[in-house]
């Protein structure tokens, strides 16, 4: 059992998906996709979690030249690998109700983006890595442009060049790191072993940095992320939120700070800042959003924004809150997109000035909504809560004041979210929003299982946080010596 | 018994689970029985592990009930755990006793509802919460009951959420409470990086060490005030409350008035070690809940719906409790607590019964002579008002003289504010009471037609809790009186630690006495005011369309405090949210990404021109071209 | 065989270097001054023979006959270059009813 079966079923399973077409399409790509969670939970019942790489398979692709087909799982990735296998039949499922034309290519493409992003989340060699990288760049383009909104060329070029040009940059510090490894390897390990001067490290931290700031998405580089998510079809805005965006979370704790550990620490105070900074100005500009999307966008921004100062301040509480809020902002952000479908698909806007009193036509919805309302704003027992908290006690670790500009967001998050659900669900139904009607089949299963995750994550994360302990203690024991004057 | 501990808060919550899946198919008898139950059921198991308690002495410091290990990451560990001592098997009595009794209250009050089954499911929920916030072992279990009440208030205000102002009271006062808990939260970081536990009894052992006689002690417990402000509806947080009265009446008389908006001052009391060990911070606390006290009492003079009258008084006598704490009578503050949670309980809950009789009018100014119609309801409230206005031998005398007694010792200025205040309270409680039941009836002649004595599920507990208003002072009958304070005594064992650090002079028996007339005294001569001023000349409260003297004015409108934080809060940061969108991240940063773009193809564009098509040209640059090479390789050697 | 090689060692190699730089630089001057089509293409066809002629006198100077083959190559590729290039012209020529490359100036984005 090695982790290529993972990586190549979605492939299989996207050239399958291929020849079906309209509804039979769904049902396939949702069979796959459901084929592919269980063949994940099966890993996660043989995992053993500690920080060994398991399952791994390492195969020589382009020996030549030190490429090797390296992949494996430790507790880091098999969290990752949790969120992408659990999330895609998700999205799959909130799909049903549409009808997409060549229905055969967009579930392909989903497929074969899922398994770009298993490379990412699995790979242990840089060339791998880039390739998944990119590889699961193409599909989300073609989603987008395809299948978006009216804009959706436009900005989807801006998207694809935005993330492209970072990409690059991450491509020139993995071939500078190759280079410079004595026995000319990508190898993931080796690079670790590297001992480069503080000087060369800021160069390989910035080319890291910028591809993985962009991805997710890192303020001020964030300015494609609304509008793609606003332009995407709703399929695609949560592939992109949920799941994509952690490629870039991942890539800075696996990628960046253990191979640049030494240019992180030079530029350790200006990444906090950004990531607060991100925080505050991300939840002001939501306040006065009427379009939903661009709201949960930009609340979006705000929450990666908190998990990017938990990781930059570098301890184990900010790494393993960051693991945890993956996974529930992963679960909630396709929650808050999917009602957001659902309004707009039977209402046909987005303005939330134009709705109000939907709870009173639609109780079961309103109920959903609210659950997901309140993990996104982490109350205690809801999912979100964990990883707040985690990761705000470590951004407390770094000075009170920058933990107090963070912790706005507990603030502002409540007064976005809540004003957005007061406008779209509280007061008198008006002309539009009497004909909305009530959530049923798909929809019902698919906000069951999201409000149920919320909950059950929220009363009892401890197994979730388990998972990536072991790993998490791992790396900051590889990084940590490295650090000069640790705080 | 510790064994079934957790079946306190578990069976509330199995109320709200039932209820809530069966909100559609459940007969409105089940859901209330259910609901009743659930909370009767613990009432009973907390009044058994409240004489456990007592049976264990006073030298005992409480168990802990260690259900799972909740999360744990690095250095932070937290488990899922009960702590039950003096202090919180009281609370549990609150919780419970009064919770039922208003549980019971609401199947009467909501009968004709539709949301019956959501409402009972909610009030489920909160109890869940409210005893998860007393029980918790640790401050993050506290935390959880912190929040989780804050959203059982959110949806019990905006119960009725077709109405887009009841809606707003609902947002406003989870955005408000949520302010305070960033306080909280950013307080049991320091609080575990302090101690490194953010367990009560570590925490508290260690404070009181020597090792720790450095630990910022006042930056602690100032954030951890902060969260206490927000929850106890202090200066300057305390606006939501009196708009949460949005809510049903039962949720005001269970929420917003003797259970969650205490949790500020349980916190403090369950605290008490850190905040004796930081003086700054008592004196802090001590000002803001004598300001909050006198402005929230200065406000209700004036109110005319008669459940701001009671909200504004809660909030005044919630100022009392954190004079209270703050003069370091913690004993006394959480005595008020107790007193306080039967008779605002039962205004609350009488003013329930006005407003149900009066086919829910609210202003006073429409109601009147309701005395001979609604007896039971009357003078259960009368008992309640003399309760709330000091008048011996009800519970509120006791527990407000002897927070009074504390700030004489503490300072006398505010000894005299407090007394004022206390007279304004006497002063506007009999103003409510007057204008409601005595005079001629002021309404429209179908609510006079409609005007009935509640139903028994209703008065039952107005009786009960007047029963409690009446004799619950006497656990804490002071020696003075010729008591010996039983609930000092009982609840010694919590406020061990700080008690040697609390130095406060000794007050003589006749001093206690000649403080007791004082505040007695001044608490009559403004019940006669307001019956001079009320009964014997009739006043009746303008309309608004009337001028009304310019302090009305401002007493009328709250100190326009609510247009000032709209003012200086809302609309600047609205205002920055658009200039944020539209300046700088829509020209500012987009104008430079796209910028980039645009400046690709505008180069692109002057390039193009080079190629102007003309072969001559062509060929011209490319022998130019070959020559330049030529001549950098030969100039190159 | 003899005699011709001794008859072309007669004249100094500098002198066989001077005239291919001439008519080199006249096929070069006559590439870029010329407008005509056909004229620039002789010109083009000068200074290829140019090549061609100082490639022979190297050859025989130094006895090494590599020169010779090479202008072997460079007398095909002149053949076909002539052919498709005259081609062209003619399908210039028939489409607008010119040989002046002036005309062609839409070579352009």
């Amino acid at each position: 059992m090695t982790v290529s079966i993972l990586i190549f079923l979605p492939v299989i399973a996207a050239l399958a998906v291929l020849l079906f077409k309209n509804d039979a399409a769904k049902h396939a790509a949702l069979t796959f996709s459901v084929a592919e969670l269980a063949v994940a939970l099966f890993f996660l019942s043989k995992f053993i979690p500690n920080a060994d790489v398991q399952f791994a398979i390492d195969v020589p692709w382009i020996a030549k030249m030190g490429i090797y087909f390296n992949a494996g799982i430790d507790g880091i990735s098999m969290m990752m690998v949790l969120l992408t296998t659990v999330l895609v039949p998700l999205i799959i499922l909130t799909t049903y109700k549409h009808q997409y034309k060549n229905a055969g290519a967009f579930y392909a493409l989903i497929l074969f983006m899922q398994a770009g992003l298993l490379v990412v989340f699995t790979a242990l060699d840089g060339f791998l890595f880039y390739v998944g990288w990119e590889a699961a760049l193409i599909p989300i383009y073609f989603i987008c442009s395809l299948w978006g909104g009216e804009n959706r060329i436009r900005i989807t070029l801006k998207f694809f060049i935005y993330t492209f040009s970072g990409s690059l940059f991450m491509l020139v510090g993995i071939i500078y790191l190759y280079l410079q490894t004595p026995s000319k390897t990508y190898d993931l390990f080796q690079f670790y072993n590297l001992a480069l001067d503080a000087h060369h490290q800021v160069f390989v931290f910035w080319a890291f940095f910028l591809a993985f700031a962009i991805k997710m998405p890192l303020f001020p580089l964030h300015t494609w992320q609304p509008d793609t998510y606003t332009e995407a079809p709703s399929a695609g805005t949560m592939l992109l939120s949920g799941i994509m965006l952690k490629m870039g979370i991942y890539g800075v704790i696996r990628w960046m700070i253990p191979n640049a550990p030494l240019g992180f620490f030079q530029w350790q105070s200006m990444t906090i800042m950004l990531a607060v900074i991100g925080i505050g100005y991300a939840s002001i500009i939501a306040f006065k959003q009427n379009d939903g999307k661009r709201l949960v966008a930009y609340s979006s921004i705000a929450h990666v924004g908190l998990i990017a100062a938990g990781i930059f301040v570098w301890n184990i509480e900010g790494l393993q809150g960051a693991m945890i809020q993956m996974l529930s902002h992963g679960i909630n952000v396709i929650g808050m997109f999917f009602i957001w479908d659902i309004i707009t698909r039977r209402l046909g806007t987005r303005e939330i000035s134009s709705l109000g009193g939907i709870a009173k036509v639609a109780p079961k919805f309103a109920i959903a909504f609210l659950i997901i309302v309140l993990g996104t704003v982490a109350l205690p027992l809801t999912n979100g809560f964990v990883g707040e908290f985690l990761l705000l006690s470590s951004v407390f670790q770094w000075n009170i004041y920058m933990v107090t500009a963070a912790g706005l967001t507990m603030i502002f998050g409540a007064v976005y979210m809540l004003r957005m659900y007061k406008k779209v669900m509280h007061g008198e139904t008006n002309a539009l929003t009497i004909t909305f009607t009530d959530i049923s089949g798909s929809e019902t299963l698919v906000l069951s299982i999201i409000c149920a995750l919320i909950i059950i994550m929220g009363i009892y994360p401890q197994p979730i946080l388990h998972i990536s302990e072991a790993s998490v203690t791992h790396l900051f024991n590889i990084v940590n010596p490295k650090f000069p004057q640790l705080k | 018994m510790d064994k079934y501990i957790w079946l306190i808060p578990i069976l509330p919550l199995a109320g709200f689970i039932i209820n809530g899946i069966g909100r559609n198919t459940l007969s409105k008898a089940v859901v209330g029985f259910i609901g009743s139950l659930m909370v009767l059921i613990s009432f009973g198991i907390s009044v058994a592990v409240f004489f456990q308690v007592k049976a264990a002495g006073s030298e005992f410091h409480g168990f802990n009930v260690s259900l799972f290990n909740w999360f744990s990451a690095g250095s932070v560990k937290i488990s899922f755990s009960f702590l039950i001592d003096q202090l919180s098997a009281i609370m549990l009595l609150i919780i419970t006793g009064v919770g039922f009794l208003i549980h019971l209250y609401s199947v009467g009050y909501m009968k004709d509802d539709a949301g019956f089954a959501k409402f009972f499911a909610y009030l489920n929920l909160f109890i869940f919460f409210m005893l998860l916030l007393v029980m918790g072992s640790n401050y993050l279990i506290m935390f959880i009951g912190w929040e989780g009440v804050g959203l059982c208030s959110y949806l019990l205000i905006g119960f009725w959420y077709t109405n887009p102002d009841y809606a707003d009271a609902a947002k406003k006062a989870f955005i408000m409470n949520r302010i305070g808990d960033l306080g909280f939260i950013i307080a049991i970081f320091l609080i575990m990086v302090v101690f490194g536990s953010a367990n009560f009894a570590d925490v508290f052992k260690l404070a009181s060490t020597k090792d720790f006689a450095s630990a910022p002690f006042t930056l602690i417990t100032i954030l951890l005030f902060v969260g206490a402000v927000g929850k106890s509806a202090q200066l300057p947080l305390f606006t939501w409350l009196p708009d949460a009265m949005a809510g049903p009446t039962p949720v005001s008389a269970l929420i917003h008035a003797a259970t969650m908006v205490t949790a500020g001052v349980y916190m403090i009391a369950r605290s008490n070690i850190l905040f004796t060990l930081a003086p700054v911070t008592m004196h802090i606390v001590a000002v803001v809940g004598l300001t909050t006290a006198v402005i929230a009492a200065l406000i209700a003079l004036t109110q005319t719906d008669i459940k701001k009258v009671l909200a504004y008084s809660t909030v005044s006598q919630l100022g009392y409790m954190f004079l209270g704490l703050g003069v370091g009578a913690y004993t006394g503050a959480f005595f008020h607590v107790l007193t306080h949670a039967f008779f605002k309980a039962l205004l609350f809950l009488g003013a329930g019964s006005v407003i149900h009789a009066m086919s829910n009018e609210q202003d006073m100014r429409n109601m009147g002579g309701l005395k001979g119609k609604l007896k039971i309801t009357f003078i259960t409230m009368l008992i309640g008002t003399l309760a709330i206005s000091g008048i011996p031998p009800f519970a509120g005398f006791f527990s407000k003289d002897e927070i009074l007694a504390h700030t004489f010792m503490h300072s006398t200025p505010m000894y005299v504010i407090g007394v004022i205040t206390a007279m304004f309270t006497a002063f506007y409680m009999f103003r409510m009471l007057f204008l409601t039941f005595y005079g001629k009836f002021r309404g429209t002649h179908e609510q006079e037609h409609h005007l009935h004595e509640s139903p028994p599920s209703m008065t039952i507990p107005l009786v009960v809790l007047a029963i409690l208003s009446i004799v619950g002072g006497f656990i804490g009958r002071p020696e003075s009186l010729g008591g010996h304070h039983w609930l000092e005594h009982f609840l010694a064992p919590v406020f061990a630690k700080s008690a040697p650090l609390l130095v406060t002079p000794e007050l003589s028996n006749s001093t206690e006495i000649t403080l007791m007339c004082i505040s007695v005294g001044a608490a009559v001569l403004a019940i006669l005011y307001a019956y001079f001023k009320y009964i014997k000349n009739a006043h009746v409260p303008v309309t608004d369309t009337e001028e009304r003297p310019a302090l009305v004015d401002i007493s009328y409108h709250k100190f326009y405090i609510d247009e000032l934080y709209d003012t200086i809060i809302r609309k600047p940061l609205d205002a920055l949210s658009v200039f944020f969108y539209k300046v700088i991240d829509k020209m500012g940063i987009d104008g430079i990404v796209n910028g980039l773009g645009r400046g690709t193809v505008d180069a692109s564009k002057g390039l193009r021109l080079l190629q102007t098509g003309n072969v001559g040209f062509y060929i011209f640059m490319m022998v130019v071209g070959i020559i330049s090479i030529l001549m950098y390789i030969l100039f190159k050697a | 065989m003899e005699t011709l090689t001794k008859t072309i060692q007669g004249v100094p190699l500098n002198h066989y270097i001077l005239l291919c730089s001439i008519i080199f630089s006249i096929g070069v001057i006559g590439v870029l001054i010329r407008r005509n089509a056909i004229v620039i293409f002789m010109s083009v066809e000068l200074m290829l023979n140019s090549v061609n002629l100082l490639l022979t006198a190297f050859s025989v100077y130094r006895g090494d006959a590599t020169g010779q083959v090479f202008v072997f190559f460079v007398m095909a590729l002149a053949a076909a270059e002539v052919a498709v290039g005259l081609a062209i012209i003619v399908m210039i020529y028939r489409n607008t009813n010119s040989v002046d490359i002036n005309v062609l100036n839409r070579l352009k984005w």
